[in-house]
């Protein structure tokens, strides 16, 4: 084991571990490791693989629950949908390689979540995908925002998958640190499941799909520190996507899973050919011996430590049953892609790298996952923040021009600049689109099913609130799903925080997870998988905290949903759920006042669930058509919104309360819903039988939306402020959003 | 009607082609591999859509070059039917059996939404069951769908009726020159277009105005269509 540099305590901090972690390592090896050894080590203990720091905390979480066939742990969680059907997925981050190189940062983020969900054996059905950018007018947003849609559409697109929702913000705190979460689904037979845990000693252990370079070498490691000045030196650890690649793969990999050649599968992410060979032994209790010399390489003169950590795309590892090694390889020959076997399954616990015929590394195997450093970081009690009282906010000279400026800001304003990127359509069964509450899709070759897909959190409540910050996300996810009549099955989490090593951003992280754990406990609304990325922070500035939930939700029988858009003439609209009254980190606060204080709005989550199966029960019994949440700017927003997008207007009476809060406050729990007028009274009795609070608004009809004695806007005059920000903000034509009211 | 769906790698509208040729035809196509050099005896070839070979030379460039590619030509030239949408219709020109190029998008953005399609001639195998002037609705899903050609191929494409579609209502999403969605050749038996009918057939599509394109060729090959 020599030719290889000293290990000096440089080289050590270079790779990321801390002089007790390196201590650690010496304890475990008994001698000095090799450079190659000091990179397998930095490669599986780093933040982003190891989850050192939120481990504890994550194993609080639901995630269990009668439909969960596989829990966190896997390269994506699995639920069962009846039939013999489950749907496979997960949401993951690609936040420090999308600031450094937008384009290929999201495109790849796209492609390792997509390997993640088809490693399993599904066939990936649907994509979102959660952006948050900095202010509109730091100099870096537009050309983030331009690189990042344009590389999720880039691959999503050329892979085959239909984007069926996401969302994008913008907020100063993100301008040194952008973050793109991806998710994707995939459906799947529930007795044709394939995971990554090694079975059998001896049996050979195959590399499939593209050829290892130099890209991406250290990106793990990369993403486990915080930004400074000189994070563009670090492009060259962005990796490089070809989605072109990763659809034959998906096609080979599928093709090969039908044949019984796969015993155990795993997707090449982060820390590459290292992980996904530590993780298939170290779960089967084997070893693993890998000969590098029958590795693809795309490069000359390769070291065997650039092999171990190269984070090129487009690669799997497998177990292969040896009596299918023929039919298993002509597959990979048909798609054009390469099929090496490297290496073997061993008894002896060991990871084992060969190269030129020396041995580079050998270490216990187990431990370079389980015997992980764990920590538990110290934290601090978030402050509470003093809330705001509707009656400390000026009241709006002009509800009508303070609703415009809503409808128009950044944050609320229409995303169809970012989604007409991505196709919503393609494999023929998208049954909502963007702009709704949740995308559907048809579960296909199922004569009634249908899934419902929502991305949700209001990273400015957990900035205020991290505990209430978490419910709300999961909150709100379970409401968006039930909005289109879907019964939320579970959700995975995608946790976007600051540098964990201070105590205050640590206890942004507990306490959100505690939100998060409980909501999901009284919602039974599983986590089933996700991702952690700490040390968002760039020059000590830190990202609001941003724990983005992605949510998966059943449609028994997809002729009975509900819609934005299906509002009718006549028509009678329904609040449900009380009247507003908060305005606490409320969208109108940030616009209108440009006041980002008080607390976030209370999350009842009892009322949330009562409000919601109430909902979804006339929505299933095909009464109500028309649904829509209310979240960020509330009642009049969602009113709006419901308007513009089904060309039709609505008279309203909002009931007595502060202009601002009753048509603005971002209350919890609520909905408005229309029904034909024979069904209206029939729904506000058994609303009152149900204990659900309901305000009769008013009825649709006309081109204005008129709130009585608050506003008066023509749908054509709402559709030109919300449409206008985003492609004027991408032309050049403003950057500040339209003058407040 | 018997069908015939041409398999590059890359392509991945074929999935949602063949379910579409199946539910109009009542039978599922015959899938053709890249390799192939012959076309089974069918009353109609696709070339579906996608990013054949990552398009990474130019859309539909490295795929016109493919054995199957050959096959399709050898079909076209004896007369039978043959329908490129989106990538099949950028293959189509870079095979050169339609004239034309499809650019970049003038946005240069890839495009997905809902446009109105006017049918310019309504007299082709491919058209028949719309009426001259009928406007219909279509989505479109692309990045290099700006149509060009020079003015002597535009002038005879119009003098001929080889325009079938237009981008109507000012709907065009890509800046293609004088707003062609859809042609045919000058034998009438190859149509590209960029729009995907496939797409919009059925309630759950949200509409069913791309059926008539595969009815038209359908009652076409059956002799039924006027």
């Amino acid at each position: 084991m020599t030719d290889e540099p000293a290990i000096t305590p440089e080289l050590v901090a270079a790779h990321g571990l801390k002089a007790d972690e390196y201590e650690r390592v010496l304890a475990l090896i008994g001698r000095e490791p090799t450079l190659t050894e000091l990179g397998i080590f930095s490669a599986m203990w780093n933040e982003h693989c190891s989850y050192k720091s939120s481990k504890k905390w994550l194993r609080t979480l639901p995630t269990k629950g009668e439909r969960v066939i596989q829990g966190p742990g896997e390269n994506a969680g699995v639920v069962d949908i009846g039939d013999g059907l489950c749907v496979v997925f997960k949401m993951e981050s690609h936040n420090h390689p999308s600031y450094i190189e937008p384009y290929q940062g999201a495109a790849t983020g796209v492609g390792g979540i997509l390997r993640d969900v088809f490693t399993m054996g599904a066939r990936p059905i649907a994509a979102m995908n959660a952006l948050r950018f900095g202010a509109p007018d730091h100099p870096k947003t537009r050309h983030l925002v331009a690189g990042v849609v344009a590389g999720v559409g880039g691959y999503g697109n050329s892979f085959g998958v239909p984007t069926v929702g996401g969302e994008v913000n913008f907020h100063a705190r993100y301008n040194g640190n952008c973050l793109v979460n991806a998710f994707a689904a995939g459906l799947a037979k529930t007795d044709a499941i394939f995971y990554s845990e090694a079975k059998g000693v001896g049996l050979p252990v195959v590399y499939l799909g593209a050829k290892t370079g130099r890209d991406g070498v250290g990106g793990a490691t990369m993403a486990s520190a915080e930004f400074d000045e000189s994070i563009e030196e670090k492009r060259p650890t962005v990796q490089v996507g070809d989605p072109f690649t990763e659809k034959c793969l998906l096609e080979a990999c599928l093709e090969l899973m039908q044949t019984g050649a796969v015993i155990a599968i795993q997707d090449m992410g982060a820390a590459g050919l290292t992980c996904s060979a530590v993780e298939m032994g170290a779960k089967g209790g084997l070893g693993i011996e890998l000969d590098l010399n029958a590795v693809p390489v795309r490069e000359d003169r390769m070291s065997p430590y650039e092999m171990m950590l190269s984070e090129s795309q487009e690669r799997m590892l497998m177990v292969l049953d040896p009596e299918k090694r023929e039919v298993a390889e002509a597959i990979f020959v048909k798609w054009g892609l390469d099929f090496a076997v490297v290496g073997k399954t061993t008894d002896d616990l060991r990871f084992r790298v060969l190269f030129e015929g020396k041995e580079v590394a050998n270490l216990p195997i187990k431990e370079l996952g389980d015997e992980a450093p764990e920590y538990d970081r110290p934290w601090v009690e978030p402050q509470p923040r003093q809330d705001v009282a509707p009656g400390d906010v000026a009241v709006p000279k002009n509800c009508g021009a303070a609703l415009l400026s809503l409808l128009g800001s950044p944050d609320l304003c229409s995303r169809r600049w970012v989604f007409e990127q991505y196709d919503t359509l393609i494999q023929g069964n998208s049954l909502q689109r963007p702009g709704g509450d949740s995308g559907v899709v048809r579960v296909d070759g199922h004569p009634t099913k249908a899934l419902a897909f929502s991305s949700d959190v209001t990273p400015r409540y957990c900035e205020a609130d991290p505990y209430r910050g978490g419910a709300q996300a999961v909150a709100e996810c379970w409401r968006n799903l039930t909005a289109v009549g879907a019964e939320p099955l579970a959700a995975t989490d995608n946790l976007n925080f600051g540098n964990p090593e201070k105590p205050e951003l640590m206890g942004q992280f507990v306490k959100a997870v505690e939100g998060i754990g409980a909501a999901c406990s009284a919602l039974a609304f599983p986590i089933v998988s996700g991702n952690v990325s700490l040390y968002n922070e760039t020059q000590g500035t830190a990202i609001l905290p941003t724990p983005t939930i992605g949510g998966v939700g059943l449609i028994e029988d997809r002729s009975n949903t509900a819609r934005v858009d299906a509002l009718k003439e006549g028509d009678v609209l329904f609040l449900v759920g009380h009247d507003g009254s908060h305005l606490g980190a409320s969208a109108y606060l940030s616009t209108i006042e440009e006041r980002e204080d008080g607390a976030p709005p209370p999350v009842d989550l009892a009322e949330e669930k009562r409000n919601g199966d109430f909902v979804r029960s006339f929505i299933r019994a095909g009464r109500i058509r028309t649904c829509h949440d209310l979240s960020d700017g509330g009642l009049a927003v969602a009113l709006a919104e419901l308007c513009m997008a089904s060309r039709i207007g609505a008279a309203i009476e909002a009931g007595d309360g502060p202009d601002h809060a009753i048509l603005f406050g971002e209350d919890q729990a609520r909905y408005a819903v229309a029904l034909s007028p024979a069904d209206a009274e029939s729904f506000a009795a058994a609303a009152a039988d149900a204990g659900v609070p309901l305000r009769r608004l008013g009825t649709a009809g006309g081109d204005r939306l008129k709130v009585a004695g608050r506003l008066d806007l023509t749908i054509r005059a709402m559709t030109v402020a919300h449409e206008s920000w985003f492609p004027s903000y991408m032309s050049g034509t403003v950057i500040e959003p339209p003058a407040a009211a | 009607m018997k069908t015939a769906v041409v398999l590059l790698p890359g392509l991945n509208r074929d999935r949602d082609m063949i379910a579409a040729l199946t539910s109009i035809t009542g039978r599922a196509p015959q899938t053709v591999w890249q390799t192939e050099t012959a076309l089974p005896d069918v009353d109609l070839v696709v070339v579906p859509g996608g990013f054949s070979f990552g398009d990474y030379l130019r859309a539909g460039a490295i795929a016109a070059r493919s054995p199957v590619m050959r096959a399709v030509a050898d079909a076209a030239g004896k007369g039978v039917p043959v329908l490129g949408v989106c990538n099949g219709f950028q293959i189509l020109c870079e095979a050169g059996l339609l004239p034309g190029a499809l650019m970049r998008n003038a946005a240069l953005r890839f495009v997905c939404r809902e446009v109105k399609l006017e049918v310019v001639n309504a007299g082709t195998r491919f058209s028949s069951a719309y009426q001259a002037g009928q406007v219909i609705r279509c989505p479109v899903a692309h990045h290099d769908g700006n149509y060009f050609a020079d003015d002597a191929t535009l002038k005879a494409l119009e003098d001929n009726g080889q325009i079938v579609f237009r981008y109507a209502e000012g709907t065009n999403p890509n800046g293609a020159v004088r707003d062609i969605a859809g042609i045919v050749n000058a034998g009438g038996n190859v149509l590209g277009m960029m729009p995907h009918p496939e797409n919009l057939i059925e309630p759950e599509h949200g509409g069913t105005d791309g059926r008539g394109i595969f009815e038209s060729a359908l009652g076409a090959s059956t002799g039924l269509a006027a």
